[in-house]
């Protein structure tokens, strides 16, 4: 069998996305499949991922309805249960139905759920996340947000969040560990950075379809490799690309495995990877 | 081996761009494996008169002329165009460069058609960018938007020698352009790769399958854009694409051809 792309380490993405029947689109079998064959190739050890609902069949995906908030998260929790050696799931929610959030996030974190998402259904520094945060960090659930970077005037189809809104939320909730999603995403990840600098509960994934030159420094040298997440979301080329940049910039051995794995392993519920922290004694100790 | 035919030296006007030097692109293509690059000059896509960008560009080349190939730009709106093309010519550039969305030109502008025929009389490809950065990014200043697929195929239709390198578009863009030509019209373009998406979408497998990988070519938009991008994408085709073959950069017109001789 040929090594993986990107080495025989473990290598977790903590931003992933499957699809299901009633996602509206007729290849979305093909598409979860082909995430699983280039997580292969590429040597992704799991897959941390959710489902937002219809994706816009039935409601938009980044204002879900709470049906489908509810198939969507069923979809999930069936991929995660049957592909038990490499996913892992996010439980999706919609905050302007508070309680069906609350107890989507019960539900579903009782059946195995390590992390809760949320969309762009509402601002990050709305009040309504307040109780979802709390219950996350209750339950040592990290909570990763879609981000847009920068957030200069309204955009479509979904009410964006910043690094900055992000801080807002984050800094009212100093128990829970937030994930501001794809840095590489959209927008400007420079404004991010900076946003985020000085609130430690916030870690940043490196998802997204951008590779601009200099992303990848500017985030090491003001959030520094314990801060940072791998991670692929929708373009896992770019996934790859990033982490041979990232061996490129010449990082310690150290530093390159907290991005790859360890950071996921400190900051999802203990117990989470099992196979990333086989073969890793010391680790595996520490975290206990 | 490919030869990457979107790389640019110099600055950037609306962000810092780490070391965008030719010496370093010429340690990225070795660190790539990659055989060349053809090269633009980053800012003189914002300047009006590109001619000085043009001298420095050649002159910042030059000690590097085995392994970095020049792509001026020609504005061809912009009195005395035809002495900067033949200067490219002379030159020994395989293409040139032009930015009709910069410079405010409608699709069908004459003076663009124009030039991509002058090009190919010369044996010279056409080489447009459909954007620098993500839409979603750009500096308030940065207002010029992103080529249309109009203005490609009006390019494509202007005459038999014209061909084109089309960077950074994505599958919807190319599919719009490639289905909107006759066959004749779509050999006489190739698409750089450098902003097309991988798994799990798949849009350069699914491109590959349907319009053929040879109307594609290796291009990174280096220093803007990681290089390791576009061979990363390559790497994870699925298995019926795995040993697709791009476009030779030296086959897509006789400038290009004669870069080794």
């Amino acid at each position: 069998m040929n090594q993986p792309l990107a080495g025989t380490e473990p290598l977790i993405d903590v931003h992933a996305h499957f699809y299901h029947a009633g996602a509206g689109r007729s290849d979305w079998a093909e598409v979860n499949a082909a995430r699983f064959r280039a997580g292969d190739r590429i040597g992704i050890t799991y897959h941390v991922a959710s489902v937002l609902g219809s994706y816009g069949f039935s409601s938009p995906t980044y204002f879900p309805s709470p049906e489908d908030v509810g198939i969507g998260n069923d979809a999930m929790l069936d991929i995660a249960a049957r592909e038990r050696r490499r996913v892992r799931m996010y439980v999706t929610v919609n905050p302007n139905f508070t309680a069906h959030a609350i107890a989507e996030i019960e539900r579903c974190a009782d059946r195995g759920a390590i992390g809760v998402k949320l969309l762009a259904s509402r601002r990050a520094d709305d009040p309504l996340l307040d109780p979802i945060a709390e219950l996350a960090g209750a339950r040592g659930l990290p909570l990763l947000h879609h981000i847009w970077q920068h957030r200069r005037r309204e955009w479509p189809s979904q009410e964006i969040s910043d690094g900055a809104d992000l801080t807002r939320l984050a800094v009212r909730h100093p128990g829970t560990t937030f994930i501001l999603a794809h840095i590489a995403g959209g927008g400007d990840y420079a404004h991010t950075v900076a946003a985020l600098a000085d609130v430690q509960n916030i870690v940043a994934d490196l998802s997204g379809s951008g590779v601009d030159r200099g992303m990848l420094d500017e985030a090491l040298a003001t959030l520094g490799p314990r801060r940072l997440l791998w991670a692929c979301d929708i373009t896992m080329e770019t996934g790859l690309a990033k982490l041979r940049a990232l061996e490129v910039i010449g990082l310690p051995p150290e530093a390159l495995a907290d991005i790859r794995w360890k950071n996921a392993t400190r900051i999802f519920p203990a117990g989470a990877f099992p196979n990333a922290l086989a073969g890793q004694p010391a680790l595996q100790a520490a975290h206990r | 081996m490919y030869t990457d035919v979107s790389a640019f030296v110099g600055p950037y006007p609306f962000r810092h761009l780490p070391h965008p030097e030719p010496r370093l692109l010429v340690r990225v293509l070795e660190r790539e494996k990659l055989d060349g690059a053809w090269v633009g000059h980053l800012p003189s896509a914002f300047y009006r008169d590109p001619a000085a960008g043009n001298t420095e560009l050649l002159a910042l080349l030059d000690p590097h002329r085995d392994v970095l190939h020049p792509v001026p730009v020609v504005r061809p709106d912009w009195p005395g165009w035809e002495k900067e093309l033949r200067r490219a010519h002379d030159a020994g550039a395989p293409a040139i460069r032009a930015y009709p969305a910069q410079w405010g030109l409608a699709p069908q502008d004459v003076a663009m058609r124009e030039v991509a025929i002058a090009a190919g009389e010369l044996g010279m490809a056409l080489l447009l960018t459909v954007r620098f950065e993500d839409m979603r990014q750009r500096h308030p200043m940065d207002v010029s938007g992103d080529l249309s697929a109009a203005a490609i195929r009006a390019l494509a239709r202007a005459g038999n020698d014209v061909r084109l390198v089309i960077s950074a578009a994505g599958r919807e863009m190319i599919e719009e352009v490639h289905w909107g030509l006759t066959p004749a019209e779509q050999s006489r373009v190739f698409w750089d790769i450098s902003w097309i998406w991988g798994p799990p979408e798949d849009h350069l497998a699914k491109l590959f399958r349907t319009i053929g990988a040879r109307r594609f070519i290796f291009g990174t938009q280096w220093p803007l854009r990681l290089t390791q991008n576009p061979t990363a994408n390559l790497e994870l085709l699925p298995d019926d694409q795995r040993g697709a073959r791009l476009a030779d950069a030296r086959d897509v017109c006789k400038a290009a051809s004669r870069i080794d001789d």
